[in-house]
């Protein structure tokens, strides 16, 4: 399972940094999702998968599964949201004031 | 944002909203023991309400809701902020949490934890932030439609 | 006693009330509050002559570093005291002096005093520190303060140019003395100098031992104005006047001058580090005195004049560091004169100098203009004002009865000395020491008499200057006035100051030569010896060519003018910002794709090649937890819609396929045991799956990608890279695990935190402080997106962005 999930996380990887080094502002959001989306599931493998029961104490249980990465990618999935909110309000406001979503044309002047 | 008036789905939303919402507070009480917490809790509740946003608009939401979102999550980091600076009025560190039962009239031995007061203010937090954010943007839609 | 390592920090502490004096007590002058700074500081040295006179050093170490072995030692011995009193002494007069320079109505006066006093602080530190990783901190503070008070009037370009050029010169040598420090330390394992001159013998035979010597001498020769490094001094002088009396010709420039003498112990006898210093003294002593006969400018002038007496410091000191070839013994003595006269030198030109500069500061404040083409008749106007330039200037032309008369002569004895010497190739060159030294000296006694004729002497052109001409306020004369009468009192009782200050400080240049051998005390009259006939010459010859200026000044006029030593700078600086700016350009393209290629191509690059030459690959399935037939669907379906979103024609169906893919990363958590994990990627997905219909309404149809094919081919290489690296890493985790997890504990959660759900627990209770954070970011944010939409700045619209 764990050598699957390898894979899978790669091929998701490659997928989004193919989009995140795109000329569209949109794609690289896109990108940007997947690729995060890949970083939670390789956190999860990293921590081991399927060692255990469900990380609720109960009587029936004695092993879990590992809880710490769960909790990371808790957190890594709400700011996540905000991330993507704040990055498609940007993408859009800066073509309503550009007039454009390519990235080639974002370059910014020479005196900068 | 109310593009059609869909009677089928204003119709299901009133009635699944109260579903969402019920189910969120139970997600978020049931936190402690059970899958949820403050996170998914919140989120739910956000989810209700983008539900309210997409089958009616964004002035019956309002009109609705009397909550200032912004407040709403400045009001929730607050009190998180607070439980964490509580536990240093009894000489403990920064956000230590404490737990025990209480014996309530009614409801007989009722566990409690500080923890919970924390987690409201993370519910308060990702409620009040999510829905500002889908609210700001949707009043932006309807100035950019006039 | 014990407080005196104390005394670097008073002024860098009080620096701190500078401004609130200058804001809260705007009538009063700020130099008033400042003064008593260095009036105490110098009474606190003054009380500590007697101690070390006796040769007992005040030493005093607070551990500051000590995992570094870094410490905070005051070392106080008869050469740190010489410097400390003179940086407080003239520091009291100088702000005593700014007081009547700066008026408090039109300068920024909290500014001066703070910078001011960041010097003051700066460079006790710098004397007073053992620790030569402390010595280099504060002496990169001096550059600092130096660089700030030289740009205090930055309005005016020439004070930019002056600064910058300071600060780049002085800065260099600093590095290149920082890294001779590390040489050093490095060979004996110590931060100490004392230490260091205990195990002298450990560097003298090192691989290493001459590029430390050179690059700490570079650090010394840039911060002393040594040739050919000097170009940065007359640019100083754009400095206000009280700052280049105090910096630029007594304390800061002198730092070069303590580093050499303080390490002579380490260096000295060695025949490089003779050529080096000596030679290098004796060529700035040359130039500078050549090149200040040159200037029309008062304060040039001096500037050159003092690049010329810092050679002569340096030359005598390398002189008298052949007495450590020979060792302590009763023949050596003779060589000491050098040292003696180097010290004795120092303190004089501190004096002279010092009031010369306050002098042409005066001249300057009461005319208007410094340009001695200008002046002229100022006799009758500024009575004291002359008499002081007269004593001023003819102390440094070395004639009796002023101080600078008797080191110029025990600086013709040394070199007599030296020549005689058989050692080092001076049998062959020794006799170019006087011969050079001779002709310099008839340089600075004509540019000495310059000062002080060619300004008070002659006819006043009163339409010349832009001001009414009186002489200067009484605050204003009396600093020169009392280096003046120190002038004069030292000629008549050099051996008080021989006694107390300048034998201590010999004796920690040169450690263990006293003891054997007693100098003679300096006397005015030593009969009619070759020294004196030296001087007689200097005198005679230098009044002549005095008079015949106008006839051979000419002769300047053939020097080369493009290749300068400054053009070299201006050139070399030009060149540098061009190079630099064509290479920045070259990768800096202002396209995002390209700095997020170099981040990932470090990234596959650096992780990649760890992999590859640590050979650290191991790939070990057997761990690996079952498969399903289900999961292997599942998997393909995630891949599948991630495709989906990459080759997507149409908005809709790349939202469609991310969303596909967030539903399905749902399923995977929950069968990996996590159900937290599922309903909150559940919910989020939902959400965000509207959050990017909401937008999509602003942003433009989906365009297909028109690039070049090398484009896409790149791209497609460095995310298979990335892709590829990503398997490896996760295989790597699988397979290697070199720590216990530390999640055993938090299964404890319920009787810790009183919780069942153990990923609540973290979040909460164990991890609460994580949680807050990360509520407080998601909220920033919320804010952001808030921002972005309401607070739109329109005015930036027409700035023409889209060109």
């Amino acid at each position: 399972m764990e050598t699957m999930m390898a894979i899978v996380i790669g091929i998701l990887f490659s997928i989004g940094v193919y989009l995140l080094l795109c000329q569209s502002l949109l794609r690289i959001i896109l990108g940007i999702s997947i690729i995060s989306h890949a970083t939670n599931l390789l956190i999860i493998t990293m921590g081991g998968l399927k060692t255990g029961g469900p990380p609720l104490i109960s009587d029936g249980f004695f092993s879990y599964t590992d809880p710490l990465p769960q909790a990371l990618i808790l957190t890594a999935i709400v700011i996540n949201f905000a991330l993507t909110a704040f990055l498609l309000v940007l993408a859009y406001r800066s073509y309503a004031v550009l007039g454009t979503e390519n990235m080639e044309q974002l370059r910014g002047n020479d005196d900068e | 944002m109310g593009l059609k008036n869909d009677v089928i789905l204003q119709t299901v939303t009133k009635v699944a909203v109260f579903i969402i919402l019920a189910f969120s507070i139970h997600l978020f009480i049931g936190g402690h023991h059970n899958p949820g917490g403050g996170f998914v809790g919140g989120l739910a509740v956000v989810s209700a309400f983008t539900l309210l946003l997409l089958a009616f608009d964004l002035k019956s939401l309002r009109a609705g809701l009397i909550i200032n979102f912004e407040i709403l999550a400045i009001v929730g980091v607050l009190i998180a902020v607070c439980t964490g600076m509580s536990s240093l009025l009894f000489n403990e560190p920064f956000l230590n949490q404490i737990f025990g039962t209480i014996n309530l009239p009614i409801l007989g031995e009722t566990e409690f934890a500080t923890a919970v007061i924390f987690d409201t203010g993370v519910a308060f937090a990702v409620l009040g932030t999510a829905l500002s954010i889908i609210t700001t943007i949707s009043e932006d839609i309807c100035k950019w439609r006039q | 006693m014990s407080w005196l390592y104390l005394i670097t920090l008073i002024p860098l502490l009080y620096a701190i009330l500078v401004p609130l004096f200058y804001k809260y007590l705007p009538r009063i002058h700020t130099g008033w509050f400042v003064l008593p700074v260095p009036v105490v500081l110098f009474a606190c040295l003054m009380k500590q002559i007697p101690f070390v006179a006796k040769g007992s050093p005040f030493v005093h170490t607070v551990s500051w570093i000590p995992s570094l072995n870094i410490n905070y030692t005051t070392y106080v011995d008869g050469l740190a005291l010489t410097f400390g009193l003179i940086i407080t002494g003239i520091g009291a007069l100088v702000v005593l002096y700014s007081i009547y320079y700066l008026f408090k109505e039109r300068e920024e006066l909290g500014n001066f005093y703070v910078y001011l006093l960041l010097f003051m602080g700066a460079m006790l530190g710098v004397v007073f520190s053992d620790n030569i990783l402390v010595l280099y901190m504060f002496w990169e503070l001096t550059s600092v303060s130096s660089f700030l008070l030289i740009a205090f009037w930055y309005q005016r370009k020439g004070s930019r140019y002056g600064a910058q050029k300071s600060l780049l010169i002085t800065v260099f040598g600093g590095f290149c003395m920082f890294a001779g420090f590390l040489i050093l330390a490095n060979i004996t394992d110590t931060f100490s100098i004392q230490q260091m001159i205990q195990h002298t013998d450990k560097i003298t035979g090192h691989l290493l031992f001459i590029p430390a010597m050179i690059l700490i001498l570079l650090g010394a020769f840039t911060k002393s104005a040594q040739f050919p490094f000097h170009i940065w001094l007359p640019d100083a002088m754009e400095a206000p006047t009280p700052v280049s009396a105090y910096l630029h010709s007594a304390t800061m420039v002198k730092a070069g001058i303590y580093l050499i003498a303080r390490l002579t112990p380490i260096f000295g006898g060695n025949m490089t580090w003779f050529w080096l210093v000596s030679g290098i003294g004796l060529i700035t002593l040359f130039w500078g005195s050549f090149s200040a006969v040159k200037q029309v400018d008062l304060k040039a002038m001096l500037a050159y004049s003092t690049i010329s007496q810092l050679g002569m410091i340096v030359c005598l000191l390398g002189l008298g560091s052949v007495a450590m070839y020979y060792g302590p013994g009763k023949g050596t003595v003779l060589y000491l004169t050098a040292i003696l006269a180097a010290v004795f030198h120092l303190i004089n030109h501190s004096t002279f100098k010092g009031s010369l500069f306050m002098v042409v500061g005066i001249i300057d404040h009461e005319t208007g203009t410094r340009d001695i083409r200008r002046l002229g008749g100022l006799m009758s106007l500024m009575p004291i004002t002359f008499t002081l330039a007269i004593i001023g200037s003819f102390s440094m032309a070395g004639l009796p009865p002023f101080n600078g008369f008797l080191s110029k002569e025990l600086f013709f004895t040394a070199l007599l000395n030296t020549s005689q010497l058989e050692i080092f190739h001076l049998g062959k060159w020794g006799l170019l020491f006087p011969v050079v030294a001779w002709i310099a000296s008839i340089f600075t006694f004509i540019y000495c008499m310059i000062i002080a004729f060619k300004a008070f002497m002659g006819k006043h052109y009163p339409h010349r200057l832009v001001k009414k001409t009186h002489e200067a306020p009484w605050g204003m004369l009396l600093p020169p006035i009392l280096l003046a009468f120190l002038i004069i009192f030292f000629f008549f009782n050099p051996n008080v100051l021989a006694q107390y200050l300048i034998i201590p400080a010999i004796s920690s240049i040169l450690p263990g030569f006293m003891e054997t051998g007693s100098i003679e005390p300096i006397k005015a009259w030593h009969g009619w010896t070759p020294e004196l006939f030296m001087t007689m010459g200097v005198v005679g010859l230098g009044f002549v060519l005095f008079i015949l200026l106008p006839k051979w000044s000419k002769l300047y006029g053939w020097l080369p003018v493009r290749i300068t030593l400054n053009n070299i700078y201006d050139q070399a600086l030009i060149v540098t910002e061009r190079i630099s700016e064509r290479i920045t350009r070259k990768y800096m393209t202002g396209f995002i794709r390209d700095y997020l290629s170099y981040i990932l191509l470090f990234f596959v690059v650096a992780l990649g090649g760890a992999i590859l030459t640590l050979n650290s690959f191991t790939f070990n399935p057997i761990t690996n937890s079952p498969i399903r037939v289900y999961e292997i669907i599942l998997c393909l379906t995630l891949v599948a819609s991630a495709l989906l979103v990459l080759f997507a024609r149409n908005r809709i169906v790349a939202i469609i396929g991310l969303g596909v893919m967030g539903y399905l990363i749902t399923g995977i958590f929950v069968i990996f045991r996590a159900p937290d994990l599922a309903l909150t990627q559940l919910v989020v997905e939902t959400v965000t799956t509207v959050l990017f219909l909401l937008c999509f309404y602003f942003l433009p149809k989906m365009k297909k990608e028109i690039s070049k094919l090398g484009f896409k081919t790149s791209n497609l290489l460095i995310s298979l890279g990335v892709g590829f690296l990503v398997t490896i890493m996760a295989l790597l985790a699988q397979g290697n695990r070199l720590f216990l997890p530390i999640s055993w504990f938090y299964e404890n959660a319920y009787e810790l935190a009183g919780a069942k759900n153990i990923v609540n627990a973290i979040l909460v209770d164990f991890r609460g402080f994580d949680t807050m954070l990360e509520i407080l970011v998601f909220c920033i944010g919320g804010i952001g997106v808030y921002t972005l939409i309401k607070l739109q700045l329109t005015g930036r619209k027409n700035n023409g962005l889209k060109e």
